[in-house]
Formats: structure tokens, C-alpha cells, sequence
């Protein structure tokens, strides 16, 4: 044996134990990343708790226990009422959006052509540029005054000279632009992962199909949309937790305004606890996020398991 | 009659197609174009904003590169990104064969609930983990993103990495082992060589999700030449209430493009995994 | 039931041509089989012929009327593929009935006609199970179900048997002829075995290369094979082909027989073959003797099958007078592989 081949062996002989145990290498080989973990989400996250249920500001070093307080204070607060609607409103409506969208899409992607590979790398932009600055390129597209978007509308006669939308100024507007952006920035994930699950249902399915007589909408809705499925809802609940959670969007766009009818939960909990000092009213609100969360966890676990098609 | 209907199904095919891909990539040749025009033809609220009636210019970019703190946002973003990257390779790599292959029944539920930390938002946790900052005295510091983007980087990268590891036939690793080497030996000299293609896209993967991280930076860091690109154009780029488009497109548009033709190099491998493991658990 | 033909029949890929001008008439309630190895164009033939591939030139004609333009669904015909593609999420019954509903049967009636489907393959219990919850023989039966229960006027099986346990597979074979037979509806079955084709054929087309060599019934295409490759695909262990002056001779290896073997049904003359013995196998049903011919073809190995009714003791190292009768030896040119007239033999020892 050379040099390097003996201290290795004997390396690993004195190691011996864990170097073979399965169990032990098994452990000592997650310990980090589970210690990691550990340190920088759970202990958080119970602070999180912890401060929810007590009075700390900025400036405080020492909480004090306050119960429930945070919570009721929350409730009472018509911002926070708002932004709880507005949270349901951005995310439902969003990813219903993002569904139906991402499944035509797919569908139409499984078409041969030619280019494909720049029509994926496109459509995959949105979502791969950070959400930031995509939010930024759509602030200049949605600008008051030098939106092209009105300029384009406004040159098609849709819009007379002096009237034109104000799409992050007036409340609606500024909603349906905000959920438009966010949609705009989740519907290439789901795409590619709706493509993902097409492509796995095997072909004789499709061709069976055919043989026996199945027209284009039956195909569709009775065949390839079912064995989908399962893999859409995952998307969808990835989508559902991300809009739920994000302020990125809002922040950027309209900062919550105008009059909060774009604040969101994740939003407000950012103002709150940074612009406002207020930490645990900050946290209480952003735990308000939590039972929905959780519902979504357990969904896309059951999901995970029955996904299985074939 | 058959093939009228075939042609027509193409066309409303390819019309969708088009469609989605105009509207997906329409900021970002917004964003391409603004960045050459000039201020006084974008500030033109008559003219069409389609065209360039003065010459395209490279003021904006000039101005972007050596006026403003870009290329020290740059900086600091591949910083953050390589540190964190080279962490969470060293946490999740070993992380995500271990509960692949080694640790069974319960490794599946801890693998679960290593992912479902995944979910739990940075707006929960930025709240204690600012406090927790603050304490470390690491407030306005790089090192403070370092120490908590692992934090969603790792998760999500274990998750992939499970997914990876577990395709890859045992008979490999018992062949290495009964050739002479411990299960690490044969993790270290067969299977790791072998998962080149996972730990790429677990890189890409990490730097992307780095680059995009919006919240902590903001919440950390507040001297605006320690900024990442993604907290710093957005806030740093507008003096006041006037707007410089034209850089701040410019920026947006250098910083998006091109880690967007790198990841979609390995996204094939990113669904792949997504699928797998989600559907196999 | 119908006829079904082709005319010409060409399939081209970029690259290669998998199907090569292919005329095939198949009669009203046949059981064609269609038998090569993988690659022959065999299972690319079935889906022209289904619809589910676009011919390059040629026709194909269901019952009279030419389809090359039709649908699948349009043909009046059942395919059973190999994987038998049953629809994962919706129960056997549900499988059964989609044909029915996609075509628009009459509501009422689609229970009644899956009941019956299901009757006669001994399936009523499975109906409401999921495919992923049958066994391999269960799915089969669906598979079959699904392609019977609206009178197609076509069977279309691509080789159903293949992912079933050999055990289970001689069993199914016979079902299925029956089934068949009963049904009396023209079926087209591709498979690469040559004792499924034997067993279950009326008529088989044997092909290579994307043309049929030859086309008959099991007996002709064993006993007298257009060419080398018929020859060769068909029988197990294979015929041996020996090149005796210039010229190709084949014979079966159940053909050579020692002395004191009964005589077989083949009238006529008697060639003698000495048979040099150099290994013994003994498989229990038979035995298999691997050899040379030491008068005609010392140089080329051959082997002979001895049934289990022969008896006479054989043993290795040492050469023995074997016979074969003249009609047994069928000759084929060495450049081409066609067949050619029979010669007498002349001995070169």
C-alpha cells in the first residue's frame, strides 16, 4: 500500500466505529445542520412567541408578560383587520390565477417547437430575478405619470387624452396591480413544475386514450388533468405559503398604501416592528400567520404521499 | 377538415405561448431598453415611449457604475452569496445523505421537519433574530446575513439533496465498501464525485435564493455601502422622490439577466428533485 | 369483425426505415401474428395500423375502406398495449367504461356492458379496486375488458404477455385464444417470442428489417422457412445452418437422429450423418448434444435435440451414425439466405 492508502486506513480504522456505524455517521453527519437549524429558526421562533405575549419595543431589555393583550390589541385594530383581508384576497386570488394560468401554459408548452429552451428561459425570468428588483422594473411600468402601459392603452384610444389609470395610486387599482406583479413573479414555478408532472404521466396513457375514442376535452379534463393534479396542488400550496408570507412585493410597490389598501399581514408586522418600534406587536401580527401556515404544511404533506400515480 | 383544425390548434398553441412569454419577459426588455435612453426622452410623457428619439446612451450605466455604491452592492452580494453557499454545502451536504440513506423511518420525519422549517417565514422571524443580531453586536454587519441565510438555504437544499442522493444505487456504495472503505470512505470517494450535477444546482440554488433575499437585508443592515443588491437598489437608488430610472433599470436588469441563463441551465435537475421527492417523500 | 390490409406500407424515421414496403391481407376473424426481434418494425406496423402513427406511403384498408387519414378512434378497433396502460386513477370499472362514455354510449346500457365485459374474464369482484392495487394477471384481464367491451372490429395486442410471470404465461396464452376464437373478431398480436407465435398464431408474418420475410401458417413457416432468417428465429435451440460445398444446408435439431430412433413422419429418402459428440447436456424433459459433423462440416459446430422417448445412449468423445431424412434438409443460397432447391449431398470425409 502507498503512503496516503496506510494513514488513511489508518484513519478510518481508528474512527472505526463511527466511520461503519450507520447509526452514528447517520447522526454526527446531521448534527450540524439540525444544531444549525435549531439555533437560527426554532430558538427564533419561540422568541417570536415569547415576545407576542409580551410588551418589548426597540429600546426595552427587559419584556414583561402581557397575555393575550398583543393579540386582542390587534384584532381591535382596523389596520390589522384590513390587512387580513387584504392577506386572503392577495394570496387566494393570486394563486387561483397562478393555477389556471400555469396549467394552460404547460399545456401548451408540450407541444414540439423549435426554440423551446428560449421560451422556457424567458418565461422562468420573473421568478429567478430577485423579487425586488423585478417589483422595481414594474414600478416604472405601473409610473403614474410615464407608465407605458397607459401610454400604450391611451394610443389605442382606450383612454382618452386626460384620463388614465393610476395603478399603484388608487385603492382597487393599486391591488389589482400588486396581485398582478406577485402573480406575474409565482407563475413560472408553477408552470415548470406543472411541466414536470405532465411529462411524467407515461405516454401509452395518452395513446390508450386516443384508441379509445377520447376527444380532446375528454382527454384533457378526464385523463391528463386528474394525473396531474397532485403535483399542481403541491405548487399551489408552495404558491399559497409564499404569497401569504411575502411583503417584498407590496413594500416595494406601494409600501402598503394607499390608506393600507395593500398592506398585507407580513407587511404590517415589518411596519410595525421597524418603522413603529413595536416588537411584539410586530410578532403578534406576523403569528397571526401561522395557523394558515400550518394548515398548509399538513396539506402538502398528505398530498406528498398520495401523489404517487403510477 | 382535419388539418384545418390542426393548423388552427397550432396557431391558438402558439399564440398562448407567446402570449405568456411576452407578458413573463416584458419588464426585463422594458428594463433593457430604458437603461439607453436617455433622462430628458424618458421623462417625455407625449412621446412614444417605444422609441429612442435621442441617441441611446451609456450615461446611466456610467453613472450607476461609478456614482453610486452598485458595484459595492455587487460586492457584497457575491460575498454573502459564496460564504453562505460554501455553509450550507457543508451542512446540507452531509445532512442530505444521512437522511437518505442512513437513518431510516425517523430520518423521514426528521427530514420532513427539517423542510417544513423551510416555511416558516423570514417576517416571523425577523423580529427576534434583529434582537439576536443586535446582541451579537454584528447590527449593520455582513456577518450578520451570513450567520442567518442558512437558514432558508439549508432546508431547502437538504430537502434537494435527500432527493439526490437517495436515486443513486446502493449497490454502489456496498461495492466501495466491501473494496476497503468505511461508509464515509465511500460517501466521500464514490458517491460525493458521483452528485457533481446535485451539489451544482444546490449552489446555484443557495446564490439565487441569497440574491433575492429581501427582508433581513433590510431589516440588518443599514449603512448603505454594507447594502446587498437586492435591499440597495430598491432603497438606495431614489434621491428623495426623483427616481433615476434610467440606472435603476440598468441595475435591475444587470442583476436579473444573467443569474437567470445560469440557473435555467440546471433547472431540469430542480424539478426533477422537486418531483421526486415530493412524490416519493 | 373486418379485414384488414396494407398495401405498401412504409414508415421512415430521420435515420432510419422502420417499416419497408409491407403488404399484409388479413382475413375476417384471423389471429395474425406479427413475430420478430426488437427493432423489425413489428410493433411500429401494429400503431400505423391503430392510428397512432403516421405512415410516410401506403395504405391501410379496415374492412374495405382505406383509413390513412382516419383517427384512432374512428378505425373500430381495441389496442391492448404492453404496459396496458390502464388508467391509474379511476377504478377497473371505470376503466372499462371509458370507451363506452367517450363514445357516447347511451347511459343505461354502460353498466350492463361492463358487467359483461368483466363476466367474461372472471373480474366482477375487481371492479371497484384501482389498477395499482391487481396483480399483473388481474391487469391483463382489464386491459382485455377495456378493449372488448364496445365490438371493436379489430383486436390490436402488443405483447400482452411479456410483463406476466413465465408461470402465469402458457395459462394466459390459452385464455386468450379462446377468448379469441369465441369472440371471432380479426386480431393483430406482436411479439419477438417465436413460441407464443407458434402457439397462438393462425397465420404469422415473420420480420426483419422492417419487411415481412415470410408470411403462413406456424407449420409452413417451421418446416419449410423462406430464408435464413425464418429459419433461424423460428425453433428452439435454433436450426443449424452448415455450409456444405457452397452451399447453405439447414435441419432442425430434433431432425438428426441416432439409429434406433423411431423414424419420424417425413417419408422418403435417408441420409446418413456421422455425428461426432463433444459434450452431453441432459435437461431432464430432452437432452442436447453439442457437436460436429465430421463427414460435411468438421468445422462448424451443430446441435442436436434428442426427445426424452429416445433412448439411445450417447455419450461424448465418441462418433455416431445419426440420420436425417432428405426432406428435412432444406438449403438456402450463402450470399442471399433465400431459399433454393434441394441438391443431393455429397460427402467430403
Amino acid at each position: 500500500m502507498t503512503a496516503p492508502a496506510v494513514s488513511r486506513a489508518r484513519f478510518e480504522a481508528r474512527t472505526g466505529g463511527v466511520a461503519d456505524s450507520p447509526t452514528w455517521l447517520g447522526r454526527l453527519m446531521l448534527a450540524p445542520a439540525v444544531l444549525y437549524i435549531g439555533l437560527v429558526v426554532a430558538v427564533p421562533f419561540l422568541m417570536a412567541i415569547g415576545y407576542s405575549f409580551s410588551s418589548v419595543t426597540i429600546g426595552t431589555s427587559t419584556p414583561r408578560f402581557v397575555g393575550l393583550e398583543n393579540f386582542r390589541a390587534a384584532l381591535q385594530d382596523p389596520s390589522f383587520l384590513k390587512a387580513l383581508g387584504n392577506t386572503f384576497i392577495f394570496s387566494l386570488v393570486s394563486q387561483t390565477l397562478v393555477i389556471v394560468l400555469a396549467s394552460i401554459l404547460a399545456i401548451a408548452l408540450q407541444r414540439k417547437f423549435r426554440g423551446k429552451w428560449l421560451v422556457r428561459l424567458l418565461i422562468l425570468l420573473p421568478w429567478v430575478a430577485p423579487i425586488s428588483l423585478g417589483s422595481i422594473g414594474w414600478l416604472w411600468i405601473l409610473d403614474p405619470i410615464y407608465s407605458v402601459i397607459n401610454w400604450t392603452l391611451r394610443h389605442l384610444g382606450i383612454f382618452g387624452p386626460d384620463t388614465w389609470p393610476i395603478w399603484l395610486g388608487q385603492p382597487k387599482l393599486a391591488m389589482t396591480s400588486v396581485i398582478g406583479v406577485h402573480v406575474w413573479r409565482t407563475m413560472p414555478l408553477a408552470t415548470v413544475i406543472s411541466l414536470g408532472g405532465l411529462s411524467s404521466i407515461p405516454q401509452d396513457i395518452h395513446d390508450a386514450a386516443e384508441v379509445d375514442g377520447a376527444g380532446f376535452f375528454r382527454h384533457l379534463f378526464v385523463i391528463t388533468l386528474p394525473l396531474v393534479l397532485p403535483i399542481l396542488l403541491v405548487a399551489v400550496l408552495f404558491g399559497l405559503v409564499f404569497s401569504i408570507t411575502d411583503m417584498i412585493v407590496v413594500y416595494v410597490l406601494t409600501r402598503g398604501g394607499p390608506f393600507d389598501s395593500t398592506q398585507v399581514l407580513a407587511s404590517l408586522a415589518f411596519f410595525k416592528s421597524i418603522d413603529g418600534g413595536d416588537l411584539s406587536g410586530g410578532a403578534a401580527v406576523a403569528l397571526f400567520l401561522l395557523p394558515v401556515l400550518a394548515v398548509c404544511a399538513v396539506l402538502l404533506l398528505r398530498l406528498a404521499r398520495r401523489a404517487e400515480v403510477t | 377538415m382535419a388539418e384545418a383544425r390542426k393548423v388552427a390548434g397550432s396557431v391558438v398553441n402558439f399564440g398562448v405561448v407567446a402570449a405568456f412569454t411576452g407578458f413573463a419577459a416584458f419588464p426585463f426588455a422594458w428594463m433593457a431598453i430604458t437603461m439607453f435612453k436617455q433622462t430628458r426622452d424618458l421623462l417625455d410623457p407625449a412621446g412614444n415611449p417605444f422609441i429612442y428619439h435621442s441617441p441611446p446612451t451609456l450615461e446611466h450605466l456610467r453613472v450607476l457604475f461609478q456614482d453610486t455604491l452598485f458595484l459595492h452592492w455587487v460586492g457584497n452580494t457575491i460575498f454573502v452569496g459564496v460564504v453562505v453557499v460554501l455553509i450550507t454545502l457543508l451542512l446540507a451536504v452531509p445532512a442530505g445523505y444521512s437522511l437518505a440513506r442512513l437513518t431510516g423511518a425517523a430520518g423521514e420525519r426528521l427530514g420532513i421537519g427539517i423542510f417544513l422549517t423551510y416555511l416558516v417565514p423570514p417576517t416571523i422571524l425577523f423580529i427576534p433574530l434583529s434582537r439576536l443580531v443586535a446582541m451579537l453586536g454584528l447590527q449593520d454587519s455582513l456577518w450578520a446575513l451570513v450567520l442567518v441565510y442558512p437558514s432558508f438555504t439549508v432546508p431547502f437544499c437538504t430537502w434537494l439533496l435527500m432527493g439526490f442522493f437517495k436515486v443513486i444505487p446502493k449497490d454502489l456504495e456496498e461495492a466501495a465498501m466491501i473494496d476497503g472503505h468505511s461508509r464515509l470512505g465511500a460517501f466521500v470517494r464514490v458517491i460525493l464525485p458521483m452528485s457533481v450535477a446535485g451539489l451544482l444546482t444546490t449552489i446555484i440554488f443557495s446564490f439565487t435564493l441569497v440574491m433575492q433575499e429581501f427582508v433581513y437585508g433590510l431589516t440588518f443592515i443599514t449603512s448603505s455601502k454594507n447594502l446587498t443588491i437586492s435591499v440597495g437598489v430598491p432603497t438606495f437608488l431614489v434621491r428623495g422622490d426623483v427616481y433615476f430610472w434610467g440606472s435603476l433599470m440598468g441595475a435591475c436588469f444587470l442583476a436579473s439577466v444573467p443569474i437567470a441563463i445560469l440557473y435555467n441551465l440546471f433547472v431540469d435537475r430542480f424539478i426533477a428533485g422537486f418531483t421526486v421527492g415530493a412524490v416519493k417523500g | 369483425m373486418a379485414t384488414v390490409e396494407t398495401r405498401a406500407l412504409r414508415k421512415e424515421f430521420t435515420g432510419h426505415t422502420a417499416v419497408d414496403g409491407v403488404d399484409l391481407a388479413i382475413r375476417e376473424g384471423e389471429f395474425l401474428v406479427l413475430l420478430g426481434p426488437s427493432g423489425c418494425g413489428k410493433t411500429t406496423l401494429l400503431r400505423m395500423i391503430a392510428g397512432l402513427e403516421k405512415q410516410t406511403s401506403g395504405d391501410i384498408l379496415i374492412g374495405g375502406r382505406v383509413v390513412n387519414e382516419l383517427p384512432p378512434r374512428t378505425r373500430k378497433i381495441a389496442m391492448v398495449f404492453q404496459s396496458y396502460a390502464l388508467y391509474p386513477h379511476l377504478s377497473v370499472a371505470s376503466n372499462i367504461a371509458f370507451p363506452l362514455k367517450a363514445q357516447g354510449a347511451p347511459r343505461e346500457s354502460i353498466a350492463g356492458e361492463v358487467e359483461r365485459a368483466a363476466k367474461m374474464f372472471g373480474i366482477e369482484r375487481l371492479l371497484q379496486r384501482k389498477p395499482r392495487q391487481l396483480s399483473g394477471g388481474e391487469r391483463q384481464r382489464v386491459a382485455l375488458a377495456r378493449a372488448m367491451v364496445r365490438h371493436p372490429d379489430v383486436f390490436l395486442l402488443d405483447e400482452p404477455l411479456s410483463n406476466l410471470d413465465a408461470k402465469l404465461r402458457n395459462l394466459a396464452r390459452d385464455e386468450l385464444k379462446q377468448f379469441q376464437r369465441r369472440l371471432g373478431t380479426t386480431t393483430i398480436y406482436v411479439t419477438h417470442d417465436q413460441v407464443e407465435a407458434m402457439g397462438l398464431g393462425d397465420r404469422i408474418a415473420v420480420m426483419s428489417g422492417g419487411k415481412v420475410r415470410q408470411l403462413g401458417r406456424p407449420q409452413e413457416v417451421y418446416d419449410e422457412p423462406a430464408d435464413t432468417f425464418v429459419a433461424g428465429f423460428l425453433g428452439s435451440p435454433p436450426t443449424n445452418l452448415v455450409t456444405i460445398d457452397g452451399v447453405l444446408v439447414g435441419f432442425r435439431p430434433e431432425q438428426l437422429l441416432p439409429p434406433g430412433a423411431a423414424a419420424t413422419e417425413g417419408a422418403g429418402p435417408i441420409v446418413p450423418m456421422r455425428f461426432s459428440v463433444d459434450r452431453v447436456e441432459n435437461l431432464g424433459a430432452g437432452r442436447l448434444l453439442y457437436g460436429t459433423l465430421p463427414d460435411h462440416a468438421p468445422n462448424e459446430k451443430i446441435i442436436v435435440s434428442l426427445a426424452y422417448t429416445v433412448h439411445s445412449s450417447i455419450e461424448a468423445g465418441r462418433t455416431y451414425e445419426f440420420r436425417v431424412h432428405q426432406s428435412n434438409l432444406k438449403f438456402f443460397d450463402p450470399a442471399t439466405g433465400l431459399r433454393v432447391p434441394a441438391r443431393p449431398l455429397r460427402r467430403t470425409g
